[in-house]
């Protein structure tokens, strides 16, 4: 091949910006997952749904500001953030008081019933909305791109997408480590029986950090419209790079969360400007697997006794 | 645990068997024609993945979102052993490079590559479907297993495996046919595998197979080692701190229910006439599941169950109400999950056959056991929840 010593930088630059918004979402997507997987040892198959279900929001938000005049479509993402969140907390949570809580001493069979739910949510998906993919007008001061030399050029909405990234990443540490309540869930993972007899009400905690899950995958959906569209089957796309990201950094830890979803997306599309996407895909997942026959616990061991 | 063995093979595992076998081949035969006994075929050869994972889920503990890649590995090796029959010179004339299969040729590909060339042989296809897959499987598990690696982590890992394999084969389209698959396969040695004689030839091979299955799988458990791996599937350190060797005792029952998959995938090739992507996919690999956990997953037989209901079901209700069916499976798949987590054969054993065996006594068919003495599937969970 022969790329100059520019044009590799330029590509270097390019496909690592390209990586770093494929981090945005696979970490928005995962930060979900490591909280309610890492956390409860629940496995929500169902979790590509929610974040579905919070990019739909973000489509019904949109198509209704349309109606009140240019302004509301310019901001309207604004409102659509936090109400992806909201539906998809809420959602979560009847969820969890209908399901999941019957199963907490059956983790594999979490994993059986949310893909039921995760059926169930694709045909609510498609009678709702149509089998038609979908994408909200995309706010002007999100178009275009940054091009700091005529070879590099940096989309606008990948960066928006990071900063809020960033943002929900720093919220859920604050919540999960420096927050009462983030201490009282990892008390209740800790041993349910000692943080019940302290007076925590678990059942309390379970269902909310469910829920935060879930809300958090909403976000990571209304993230997701800004880059791609919306259809039904959006979600089974990403549901396992998702589990990959969270298993490999070593589920329970945050940060661990944070470097592979790094890690994997970086790689991945640094490969894929040399093999192809499948392949780089291919490559990415086996050298994953690979790792984690090394280190079964992940790259970030978490320091509890089992 | 004698409960369990009892219920599959004592003199009241038989009247199952035999019932089973009446159906498959004595009524479906009489009362379908040869389309529905095709379609029912290819439900029984998905049925082989289902009972493997009753072995390997039910029994073992081993819940593998993957087993889509063995089935598609017997249904590759099958698939490319008639494409190359069908690709004869004479039938490929108007290719640029005649003798290879059509996609190849579409490809750009003008040689047959390497690992095409052995399955121009019956006899080396037959062996691969055999024992590649139960290789696949044996390594797989040996490298994940001995590393303790297990449970929800071990699903999720399988599913990685599977998606892989899926995306290698869409990828690779000039050597595997990409997401169309390998199709249009014509003859078997010379015979049309599309006439009506083939096809209930197929089924019958189909139902031997089957049960040859079944009936390895009853004796696998019947033996010590089922035992040994049920109590791992329980108590594992108990057993790893009894002196065995836990991991090994997993990889062989992983190997078997790959070794099964992959017989299960060779007959499906054989009665569909392709094999694609579509079939070994992600999704495909949790219908499986699906399959075993409405049949029940402690039962072999109820596995068998499981896979005709939904097939015959998806084909029913997908046919006229479109629309609902995601809704039903997914919903029959949660309510089963949650409130029948045995199955058809668990809702049997606890509902059903204490009156078949009450009505069997008083007609004096049976000398008496009282009902008290109903076995009934051990709850594993619920044990372990008691031990607690």
């Amino acid at each position: 091949m022969d790329y100059s010593m520019q044009d590799l930088m330029a590509i270097t630059a390019m496909q690592g910006f390209a990586g770093l918004s494929f981090f945005s979402v696979l970490l928005l997507m995962a930060l979900g997952l490591a909280i309610i997987f890492g956390q409860m040892r629940v496995i929500n198959m169902a979790h590509g749904e929610f974040m579905v279900l919070g990019a739909y929001t973000t489509y019904m938000v949109s198509t209704l500001a349309s109606g009140l005049g240019p302004w509301a479509t310019e901001y309207y993402i604004l409102l659509a953030i936090p109400l992806a969140f909201l539906s998809a907390f809420l959602f979560g949570m009847l969820i969890e008081v209908l399901m999941i809580r019957h199963l907490y001493h059956r983790p594999l069979d979490t994993l059986l019933a949310t893909w039921g739910l995760a059926l169930v949510m694709q045909q609510g998906f498609r009678s709702i909305f149509g089998a038609r993919e979908v994408s909200p007008s995309t706010p002007s001061w999100l178009e275009g791109s940054w091009r700091p030399t005529p070879m590099i050029d940096i989309p606008i909405n990948g960066m928006a997408i990071m900063v809020l990234t960033v943002i929900v990443t720093l919220g859920v540490v604050w919540l999960m480590y420096r927050s009462r309540w983030g201490l009282r869930v990892r008390s209740t993972m800790a041993s349910r029986e000692m943080s019940a007899a302290v007076g925590i009400n678990t059942r309390w905690v379970d269902r909310l950090t469910f829920a935060l899950g879930c809300g958090v995958a909403g976000i990571a959906g209304a993230a997701f419209t800004m880059i791609s569209s919306t259809g039904p089957t959006s979600g089974t796309l990403y549901i396992v790079d998702t589990f990959l990201v969270v298993v490999f950094g070593g589920a329970g830890s945050i940060s661990g969360t944070v470097v592979s979803a790094f890690l994997i997306a970086q790689g991945q599309s640094i490969l894929e400007f040399f093999l192809g996407s499948s392949m780089a895909k291919v490559t990415t997942l086996l050298v994953i697997i690979a790792i984690l026959m090394m280190r079964p616990e992940g790259l970030f061991k978490s320091k509890v006794r089992r | 645990m004698n409960n369990a063995l009892q219920m599959l093979l004592g003199k009241k595992g038989l009247p199952g068997l035999l019932i089973l076998a009446f159906i498959l081949l004595v009524v479906f035969p009489l009362t379908m024609d040869v389309d529905g006994l095709n379609l029912t075929g290819r439900f029984l050869a998905f049925a082989f993945v289902a009972v493997g994972l009753v072995l390997a889920w039910g029994y073992g503990g081993l819940l593998s979102l993957g087993q889509g890649l063995f089935f598609g590995i017997g249904g590759y090796a099958m698939a490319m052993y008639l494409k190359l029959e069908a690709s004869t010179p004479e039938a490929t004339a108007i290719q640029t490079t005649p003798g290879i299969p059509d996609f190849m040729d579409w490809n750009q590909i003008t040689s047959l590559p390497w690992f095409w060339e052995p399955f121009h042989s019956l006899t080396f296809t037959v062996l691969a479907i055999l024992t590649l897959p139960a290789l696949f499987a044996a390594f797989i598990g040996f490298a994940l297993f001995t590393r303790r690696v297990s449970g929800v982590f071990f699903a999720i890992i399988t599913q990685a495996i599977v998606t892989i394999a899926t995306i290698l084969v869409i990828g690779q389209q000039g050597y595997t046919g990409g997401v169309n698959g390998i199709t249009d396969l014509r003859t078997l040695k010379g015979w049309d595998i599309h006439t009506d004689q083939a096809l209930v030839v197929f089924y019958f091979a189909t139902v031997v197979l089957l049960f040859a299955m079944i009936a390895l799988g009853m004796w696998v458990l019947s033996t010590k080692y089922g035992r040994i791996l049920m109590a791992t599937r329980d108590q594992e350190n108990r057993i790893r701190y009894s002196g065995y060797s836990v991991a090994y005792f997993k990889i062989f029952i992983f190997a078997l229910a790959g070794f099964m998959s992959g017989i299960g995938g060779a007959m499906f090739t054989l009665q569909v006439g392709f094999m694609s992507p579509s079939i070994i996919g992600i999704i495909p690999s949790i219908e499986f599941v699906i399959f075993a956990a409405v049949g029940g997953r402690l039962s072999l037989l109820g596995a068998v169950y499981g896979s005709l209901l939904v097939g015959y079901a998806r084909v029913t209700f997908a046919e006229a109400f479109p629309q609902l069916w995601l809704f039903l499976i997914g919903a029959v798949f949660i309510a089963v999950v949650m409130f029948a987590p045995y199955g058809l054969a668990g809702l049997y054993n606890t509902h059903v056959r204490p009156r078949v065996e009450a009505f069997l006594v008083r007609m004096g068919w049976r000398p008496g056991a009282p009902p008290s003495d109903t076995p009934r599937a051990i709850d594993p969970q619920a044990a372990q929840e008691a031990r607690k």
